[in-house]
């Protein structure tokens, strides 16, 4: 038997009949990631700008260190997460390990630096049109982030759309904070995770395809209308 | 859309996500474990009975033994339900954890493939099987994880009198990961494997690979299960934690664990007997 | 409504600029005062363009002063929000015409009733009050440079420093955007303006400022700068000799 035609099949199926199990865990990835993405988009966003426009001694290792941060391994994200997360651990009273919002906090650090990133580039080039028109306006460049943030929104949703897509198809820093528990904190990659260990590798393919789609499905849509908005601004 | 209107959509989104990660917080327990009692489907078996019967949920943390004693150490778990008797014993010992009762056990077995190098097949001698593997310089694949099965492995190597640190010559391999993906390694390169009996029956990616060494009294894994030390951490859930090591314990949980079978074998045996603590 | 202290005269003292020691703009002394529009003409890379952001304080001189001598002046925001200026290419923000036109009013802390009054009236002004509602970015390339202009006349400058600004349309909406100039000027802004369309510079000047190679060589009203002009290298100018 063929494990990737039977992922196939089965992926169909799993769709189809709507399996309870299965949107369960679609559900909780989604809302974990996406709520990873408003959090480190909040967050991401505004830094990302700041370190565009403001010129502080340092400001070149901050860049650096950020640019660094995109490749961050999620294990030794989610080991130190755990470590913080955990009773014995700096933040053991809030007992957020091993539930969803640990994971939240797992995939922030995870995005956060990779909105910030992009976004920097984005507003820098941003910047670099609209310096003299803003200043000669009366702006600062501190003044300038709000404004830039909003007129650069359309490229901005890239950062955004690869802080999405790293957070919904990372395993390793959620599973340790997550510890993968059925039901509670069981995601798409956690699942695949375990059916691989199990020796279901169709099952874990099927749930690959699924996670795949879902991951398609988000991205197209947002880039359609990304690019419907972008036509009708002329940007 | 106008830049108001999506700060607050943006922050509406933000709210509904955090809000429903909040809820389900109702009744429930943390219980470290290890791969082979979640894999092998046990746990989806019996905790619903539990959870139907109390109203408590239990949420377990599926790791190696070491793994998930060091989760119950540092007060991550309420309860810890691992085997490893010598490491269980240590960690009551440190007062880590209390009230551990024996639940049960399985066996581990010795997998390997079809064409069978070192002529082991139908073997009930352990020892002897695993001087001839070493001898044919068959491949094994061990975990190499300092989990449980790990640690029962070792003892077996040792006790035969074999040093597989320096066994050298490729044939001995570490995959330094859980119980599936080193069986997934084994069938990938017919390599001979140590798992418990669960996991390898609930494990679908087989290959060329059978059941090779069974029966040796040597094999036999037992399963224990203690509260993680509420004058440590203040959190753990006594109550709770007590209920569900009890319902163990119990006839009906013990009933339970007996009943749970994949193709008509029997995966674990209940072995709690009533006032035994260790 | 009395009429608001000035910011004028504006003088610059032998001010010069530089990039990496070469220097482009060399020990220029200038006044301007309230009154009809000057025009600063000079070949391609005379300096025109640095002279105007140092005016309005885009750039800063390597050595030298540009003082506001108007009471006014005395108040940095009201020297900060009392000029204003348009570049040859407009830029605008990624909204629409009503919000470009809002913007920089929300940073003078202007009410938002004042501030949607202003906006409307300026719109009116320049003929886009039809297009008040759709995203900038869109219009033509007329359309932008006189939203650009409705833009800063909405904020009511003093001064006004346009640089090229109609360099890069088509007869039609030179002539719109001309006329928008002249309705400023007449609304008591100092125009300061660069060109290199001599018939323009005809159309609009009060006087006119001759820059060559980063110094000025005369100034001169514009009636008498085109009669005849004092410098050598106006001359040429005009007479088309004057490429570089």
């Amino acid at each position: 038997m063929n494990t990737i035609t039977d992922a196939f099949h089965l992926a169909l199926n799993l769709i189809w009949q709507f399996d309870a199990e299965l949107m369960r865990i679609i559900g909780l990835s989604l809302r974990v990631s996406l709520s990873a993405v408003v959090i480190g988009s909040i967050i991401g966003l505004p830094l990302g700008a700041f370190l565009a426009l403001a010129r502080f001694p340092g400001r070149h290792a901050c860049i650096v260190v950020l640019n660094a941060s995109m490749g961050l391994p999620p294990v030794v994200v989610g080991l130190v997460v755990y470590l913080i997360l955990s009773r014995s651990g700096p933040l053991g009273t809030f007992g957020w390990l091993f539930t969803a919002a640990g994971m939240v906090v797992a995939q922030v650090v995870l995005i956060t630096p990779i909105v910030a990133a992009l976004s920097r580039q984005v507003v820098a080039d941003l910047w670099s049109e609209y310096e003299e028109q803003l200043r000669s306006l009366g702006l600062t460049r501190l003044g300038a982030i709000a404004t830039l943030l909003w007129d650069g929104r359309f490229s901005l949703s890239t950062a955004v759309l690869a802080g999405f897509g790293r957070a919904i198809a990372e395993v390793g820093a959620i599973i340790i904070v997550g510890g993968n528990i059925a039901g509670v904190t069981r995601t798409m990659t956690t699942a695949i995770s375990l059916e691989t260990s199990r020796g279901d590798l169709a099952l874990a393919m099927a749930l690959g395809i699924v996670l795949l789609t879902i991951a398609i499905t988000i991205n197209a849509a947002a880039t359609t209308l990304g690019n419907a908005a972008r036509r009708a601004q002329g940007a | 859309m106008q830049r108001r209107h999506f700060l607050g959509l943006m922050a509406g989104i933000a709210l509904t996500f955090s809000s429903s990660l909040a809820l389900a917080q109702d009744k429930f327990i943390v219980v470290a474990s290890t791969t082979s009692t979640e894999q092998s489907g046990l746990f989806g078996h019996i905790l619903p009975l539990f959870t139907k019967k109390t109203g408590i949920a239990v949420r377990v943390v599926a790791q190696g033994t070491g793994q998930a004693l060091k989760t119950g150490e540092k007060g991550d778990a309420d309860v810890v339900f691992v085997h490893d008797p010598v490491a269980e014993q240590k960690f009551v010992e440190a007062g880590f954890g209390v009230d551990r009762k024996p639940v049960m056990y399985n066996d581990f077995v010795i997998v390997g493939p079809k064409s069978d190098p070192a002529k082991v097949m139908g073997s009930r001698n352990v020892l002897d099987s695993y001087k001839k593997i070493a001898a044919a310089k068959a491949p094994f694949a061990s975990r190499g994880d300092s989990s449980g099965t790990h640690a029962a492995e070792l003892r077996i190597w040792k006790e035969s009198g074999i040093d597989v640190k320096t066994a050298g010559e490729g044939w001995y391999r570490e995959t330094g990961s859980g119980m599936g993906p080193t069986l997934n390694t084994a069938s990938a390169m017919n390599a001979y494997a140590f798992t418990d009996r669960g996991t390898w029956l609930s494990f679908k990616n087989r290959g060329d690979l059978v059941i090779a060494v069974e029966g040796d009294v040597k094999l036999f894994n037992q399963y224990g299960v203690m509260l993680v030390n509420p004058a440590k951490h203040a959190h753990v859930k006594v109550t709770e934690g007590k209920a569900f090591i009890d319902w163990l314990t119990s006839k009906e949980g013990q009933d339970a664990i007996a009943a749970y079978k994949i193709g008509g074998e029997q995966l674990f045996f209940p072995n709690y007997k009533p006032g035994q603590n260790s | 409504m009395h009429a608001p202290a000035s910011l004028l005269p504006l003088v610059l003292e032998t001010v010069q600029y530089g990039i990496n020691g070469q220097a482009l703009i060399h020990g220029i002394d200038l006044e301007f005062h309230p009154g009809p529009p000057t025009l600063v003409l000079g070949p391609n890379g005379a300096g025109k363009s640095l002279l105007l952001r140092l005016c309005h304080g885009l750039i800063s001189p390597t050595a030298g002063r540009v003082i506001w001598h108007g009471l006014a002046a005395q108040n940095p925001e009201a020297l900060r929000f009392g000029q204003a200026m348009v570049f040859q290419k407009p830029v605008l923000l990624r909204r629409s015409v009503l919000a470009n036109m809002l913007f920089p009013l929300k940073l003078r802390g202007l009410n938002a009733g004042i501030r949607f009054a202003r906006a409307m009236e300026a719109l009116e002004r320049v003929g886009l009050t039809a297009l008040a509602q759709r995203p900038a970015r869109v219009l033509s390339g007329g359309e932008q440079q006189r939203l650009a202009l409705a833009r800063a006349w909405a904020l009511g400058p003093q001064i006004l420093f346009l640089d090229e600004p109609a360099a890069a349309l088509d007869p039609n909406a030179t002539r719109q955007v001309e006329s928008i100039i002249t309705d400023i000027a007449a609304s008591g802004t100092k125009i300061v303006m660069t060109t290199h369309d001599l018939g323009q510079a005809r159309r609009l000047a009060g006087d006119v400022i001759f820059l060559h190679h980063g110094r000025i060589t005369e100034r001169t009203p514009a009636g008498d700068f085109f009669a005849g002009p004092r410098s050598a290298a106006a001359q040429a100018f005009l007479n088309g000799d004057l490429v570089w």
